[in-house]
């Protein structure tokens, strides 16, 4: 089970002056059950690479299959296809339309074809899953919540359809601390859960490295990287800042201190793990 | 096709003569250019206005197709206005019949006339849509109406409004291409059903379209009157608009043509003209 770019070719506003390649050469496998980052500079193409995984756009050359099924091509087939794949886009809040949160989840599950029955299971599961408890926020406008409670019925919106490929826009951009750490958690526990794939794209090198166990780096059009995130950084620090993308804070500090001649082991993710081996490091308790 | 593939106001950016004259030289220009339009008469004239109107194409470097493209919105209009002409025109030379219609020698001339004239206008005025950016066009025409603010013609009041509507219609067009994507992922359907089924499948795309409209005028409202932003009154601008050399002589030049089409006109009248 994967979703398969094959040598995508993708150019905005084709044939006028505002032309502009996007995409070159793409080809990326994303299997179930992986997490993977993608990352890159501000107009490096991941928003238009991760639009190609369902059908959102369509590549000018090269072809997108999910299990060998077209998913560009017409007919209800290729449709359910992409409907395999959710897509939680960058601020979703700004698509809620409906005058209740139930009806506002409910719409995506009413597209698929799901009768009330399983319309009113599949709602109440994707709140559950985001944390909204159903008897406080089900008959309640979505208008009147808080931004993270709106982001979270949003992504419930697409939850509900019970992906198997689930892709997010920077699901964090906005949040305060505590609301971005909820609606991650939220999306590990849905990966662990139903084993739905993950695709995240993020500016963020931290979630990156803490989340993901495969990360793409996106340059000009193109896959630069494509591996483990630790071992992309260890490897190719220098480039990777070069082309806009930082390395974590962690793993600057955890070189630094290998440098002055601590010995740390590899593979720290976060600030705790690093704290840990810095007192084993030192003896301290 | 994206949504955001829509080229806004036609502007098509380019460095050529015309291009770089004042947008109101470019506004008056075509004016008088219009009104030249309906000096002419003869085919000589006619002859005279087009290619005018192919120099000033051919100097503004835009793409000969791109300009005749400007034609295909109103391509019936002219086919249509030419036939009325041809067939209700009172004349003498009858030159083709059948039944009750009739053709005549002056109604065909007339028909003749009209399109080349409506073809002529659209051209022109397209010229000066295709070489002047949406907002440095309406800089020129709060310039010009500004004389008129003293007859009670708020001129700064509808530039803004103008500039900011301008301003917000590629924003607005991208909030529409993502809306629709986020809900088409969703399984909405923009394109089937009958007419009813259609504008209810809308809703999801115009509910979070207006509250975003409105959301972004607040903080427009906000942002602008966070700067000092009191109306027109004392305002001075980033960019002064100024006439150069090459302003003056493209006015001449459409003057003199628009003079030149009169004398061809009108001058055996006043013995101008031999």
């Amino acid at each position: 089970m994967s979703i398969k770019l094959s040598n995508i070719y993708h150019t905005y506003s084709k044939g006028t002056p505002f032309e502009r390649l996007a995409l070159q050469d793409v080809s990326v496998a994303i299997a179930k059950g992986e997490i993977v980052a993608i990352i890159g500079h501000t107009g490096s193409g991941k928003s238009t690479l991760v639009q190609h995984l369902n059908g959102l756009l369509k590549p000018d050359k090269g072809t997108a299959t999910i299990d060998d099924m077209d998913i560009t091509a017409k007919g209800q087939q290729a449709k359910a296809a992409r409907q395999q794949v959710g897509m939680v886009f960058q601020y979703p809040e700004h698509q809620i339309f409906a005058e209740t949160v139930f009806e506002d989840i409910a719409f995506g599950p009413r597209n698929k074809g799901f009768n009330e029955e399983e319309v009113a299971k599949a709602v109440r599961e994707a709140m559950e899953f985001v944390g909204l408890d159903y008897d406080t926020f089900a008959e309640r406008s979505p208008f009147q919540l808080s931004g993270g409670q709106m982001r979270r019925v949003a992504i419930a919106g697409v939850v509900a359809m019970n992906p198997d490929y689930l892709v997010l826009d920077e699901p964090s951009a906005g949040l305060d601390p505590r609301s971005r750490n909820a609606v991650f958690r939220e999306i590990m526990a849905l990966h662990k859960s139903r084993g739905i794939a993950i695709v995240l794209v993020t500016h963020s090198m931290e979630e990156a490295v803490k989340y993901a166990n495969r990360m793409l780096v996106i340059n000009g059009g193109q896959v630069l990287f494509d591996g483990e995130p630790a071992a992309i950084f260890k490897e190719h620090g220098d480039e990777l800042v070069q082309v806009g993308v930082d390395v974590p804070q962690v793993y600057k500090l955890a070189d630094l201190l290998r440098h002055k001649g601590m010995s740390l082991p590899e593979g720290i993710k976060d600030e705790m793990a690093l704290v840990k081996a810095i007192k084993q490091a030192k003896g301290w308790k | 096709m994206m949504l955001t593939e829509i080229t806004l106001g036609q502007y098509f950016p380019g460095n050529s003569f015309v291009h770089r004259l004042d947008p109101r030289t470019k506004i008056l220009a075509t004016i008088i250019y219009i009104i030249a339009i309906f000096f002419a008469e003869t085919p000589l004239s006619y002859g005279i206005l087009t290619a005018f109107a192919a120099l000033v194409i051919l100097i503004s470097r835009l793409p000969w197709l791109l300009v005749l493209k400007a034609l295909k919105p109103i391509w019936i209009i002219v086919i249509l206005t030419m036939f009325i002409h041809m067939f209700t025109a009172p004349g003498e030379h009858v030159i083709w019949s059948w039944k009750f219609l009739n053709v005549t020698q002056e109604g065909l001339d007339l028909g003749l006339k009209m399109a080349v004239r409506l073809i002529l206008l659209l051209l022109f005025s397209s010229v000066l849509t295709f070489t002047t950016s949406p907002i440095v066009l309406t800089d020129g025409i709060e310039n010009l109406l500004r004389p008129f603010k003293a007859v009670g013609v708020p001129a700064h009041e509808l530039a803004m409004m103008m500039t900011i509507a301008l301003r917000f219609i590629p924003t607005l067009l991208e909030e529409t291409d993502r809306i629709m994507k986020a809900q088409t992922a969703r399984g909405a359907d923009f394109a089937n059903g009958n007419m009813l089924q259609r504008l209810k499948n809308m809703l999801p795309l115009l509910v979070p379209l207006f509250i975003s409209a409105f959301r972004r005028a607040d903080e427009l409202a906000v942002a602008m009157e966070a700067r000092c932003y009191r109306g027109g009154e004392g305002r001075t601008r980033m960019h002064e608009l100024a006439y150069g050399g090459g302003d003056y002589v493209a006015l001449a030049l459409v003057l003199a043509l628009a003079v030149g089409l009169a004398v061809l006109r009108w001058g055996k009248l006043c013995g101008l003209s031999s």
